[in-house]
């Protein structure tokens, strides 16, 4: 550790009792947040003698792939992936393009009533309608057990619409201004110039977006009642917290047949399994929001 | 927002080249009229937004008048008998919904005491430990578990507090009696204040590091130059710096006292054991209202509309306090 690069910065700085002390409670903070993921995943694993045996399972006793099999050969389970991943994909398209569209409209100081279309947006951040009257409007338009429930109510979010606004503000306007004089249209402005100079500001934004459509579940509890339109949350909500789901009826017909299945493993993994994308996009979110990307003012 | 009206207000004057309270008011709708007409391309691709915001924004909240009604489904919103205050005035005969609004005071105010100052501490943390890259491998790890849902979360807090779990064998180990915060009416709270940190102590942290980074490096010299020790200068330096951006943090979290966001977490974790001291507002009503008999969809309107009118009064209240005390506000 001690070989570790110093921040420069502060003069005269050597490590003291300060470093150390925060070191340690900083170290203490990561494994405490990590453990749970790694218990989690080593017990996805486990099969019922070894989870037996080991009652703080924090090693790979055992390499049972029971859990996965079970999940893999259950219909349920391919259904729901196949709901998430449209809603994902479908969902994260109609969120960047709206997006785009509305933030850059809404950025462009010639768009007469400016003002009064951002209060507007501004306004339904701090005052709604609330749950019953937002079901009666979805129920009115013919939504509930529809799959286009699960992507519609989400396909503006206020908060990235002012951030992404904000941050085309923030292009110099020469070169727009440039562009339109050259005799393009604002839809080819957008696509010409704005978007591919900032490719990394919306790679960010397309992930952000993608991972809560993938992490979608509130709106497929309220709007959804039918087991084929279930999104992976909801399947995942089933088995391990409701408990009472297809699967548990195969797990049970597994237990009877192959003599023994370890539920808890059935359980983590289905989260492992859940977790897993997140987890592959996350180093390339991490890379920009440390930068404090994201969470920039959305105070104008 | 003042100084971006008065931006748009020179914007004007420029624009015409001349002061425009000269010109004839037809004159100057026409001009409007052309403004907008020549850019009839931003409306719309700004049109899809504006129809979204309001159909799922500006409808519902015309369905509040339901508020004021007793709802039933042959008559519709529009043709549901008025019954004015009356669902108002249920509420506070609702023992349940005392319950719940005290809950939600709890969880709110309990989070806020806690979370603010936890993120707060993890920044400073974060900025003075002077190893790079120990800082980065802590600050990824402590915040990813904001990118998942409570269904996944909940799933894993689940597991390790069962009576077969993690924690309970290891108290087992030392011979304590096991606990299940998850049905344990004394535990249920801490469960959920502390299980909240450990979702979001991370990315709630970047903003004060983001705040922090911001701060003028010229102080720190100077103040070493004077003598002022590691802890010294986080008093009188980086905490004076951050003070404005907890002030807005501050103000948004009043605004959702009584929507706290837990609703999600609360909804996964809890079960009718502890019903009592974890149903929150919103728990509550979804709970009841979705069950066949529940609650009368009039009640649950008013119930969504007290918390929405006392948010938006809690944000504004807010706001004009730290105005007051001399901070930058929000609005």
């Amino acid at each position: 550790m001690a070989k570790e690069k110093i921040k420069k910065g502060r003069p005269a700085d050597r490590i003291g009792k300060l470093d150390i002390f925060l070191l340690a409670v900083l170290l203490l903070l990561a494994l405490l947040t990590l453990l749970p993921f790694w218990q989690t995943l080593m017990l996805s694993f486990s099969s019922v003698a070894s989870y037996a045996q080991h009652p703080l399972y924090l090693w790979l006793y055992s390499f049972d792939t029971t859990g996965y099999k079970t999940i893999f050969q259950d219909k349920a389970f391919f259904h729901s992936l196949a709901v998430t991943l449209f809603v994902t994909v479908v969902g994260t398209s109609m969120n960047m393009l709206l997006s785009v569209f509305g933030a850059y409209a809404l950025s462009r100081k010639k768009l007469v009533g400016r003002r009064f279309f951002l209060n507007m947006i501004v306004f339904t951040m701090l005052f709604g309608g609330g749950m019953i009257p937002t079901y009666l409007v979805i129920k009115g338009l013919g939504l509930v057990n529809n799959l286009a429930v699960l992507i519609l109510p989400n396909a503006v979010s206020t908060y990235y619409l002012i951030i992404m606004k904000n941050y085309f503000t923030s292009l110099p306007e020469s070169l727009l201004d440039a562009a339109y004089l050259d005799g393009a249209d604002e839809i080819a402005i957008i696509f010409r110039v704005a978007l591919p100079i900032s490719k990394p500001f919306m790679a960010t934004f397309f992930l952000f977006y993608a991972v809560e459509r993938w992490n979608e579940w509130y709106l497929c509890n309220l709007y959804i009642n039918r087991s084929s339109l279930y999104t992976l949350q909801i399947y995942l909500r089933n088995v391990v917290i409701s408990m009472s789901n297809t699967l548990n009826e195969m797990a049970r017909q597994y237990l009877e047949q192959a003599g023994m299945v370890n539920t808890t493993a059935v359980q983590m993994s289905t989260i492992v399994v859940t977790t897993l994308p997140v987890l592959c996009v996350y180093p390339f979110m991490q890379k920009h929001f440390v930068k404090g990307v994201m969470i920039g003012s959305v105070k104008e | 927002m003042g100084e971006k009206k008065g931006e748009e207000r020179i914007e004007k004057k420029t624009e015409g080249g001349r002061n425009m309270s000269y010109v004839p008011n037809r004159e100057k709708r026409r001009k409007i009229w052309v403004r907008i007409r020549n850019n009839a391309q931003l409306y719309l691709i700004l049109a899809p937004v504006l129809i979204w915001y309001l159909v799922f924004c500006y409808a519902p909240m015309g369905g509040l008048i339901l508020a004021f009604k007793d709802f039933s489904y042959k008559a519709g919103v529009w043709g549901s008998p008025w019954v004015g205050m009356a669902n108002f005035a249920d509420m506070f005969a609702d023992r349940y919904f005392r319950r719940s609004v005290r809950n939600t005071l709890v969880f709110s105010f309990g989070g806020l005491f806690m979370e603010i100052p936890s993120a707060v501490l993890l920044a400073l943390a974060l900025n003075e430990i002077r190893l790079r890259r120990t800082k980065k491998v802590v600050q990824t790890v402590v915040t990813f578990p904001h990118f998942l849902s409570w269904v996944v979360l909940a799933g894993i807090m689940i597991n390790i507090f069962s009576s077969t779990g993690m924690v309970n064998q290891l108290l087992h180990l030392f011979g304590i009696a096991s606990v299940s915060p998850i049905t344990s009416q004394k535990a249920f709270r801490w469960f959920i204040w502390l299980g909240g940190i450990w979702k979001e102590i991370g990315w709630s942290s970047i903003i004060y590091l983001a705040a922090i980074t911001s701060i003028d490096q010229g102080l720190y010299e100077a103040a070493t130059v004077d003598g002022a020790g590691r802890l010294q200068q986080i008093w009188h330096i980086t905490l004076p710096g951050i003070r404005s951006t907890v002030c807005i943090m501050l103000i948004l979290a009043m605004g959702s006292v009584l929507t706290n966001g837990r609703f999600d977490q609360i909804y996964n974790l809890y079960s009718a054991p502890v019903y009592d001291v974890a149903d929150t507002i919103d728990t509550y009503v979804f709970r009841e209202t979705f069950n066949v008999g529940g609650m009368d969809y009039g009640y649950s309107t008013a119930i969504g509309m007290v918390k929405s009118v006392v948010g938006l009064v809690m944000v504004l209240l807010t706001n004009k306090v730290v105005v007051s005390a001399g901070e930058q506000g929000l609005l």
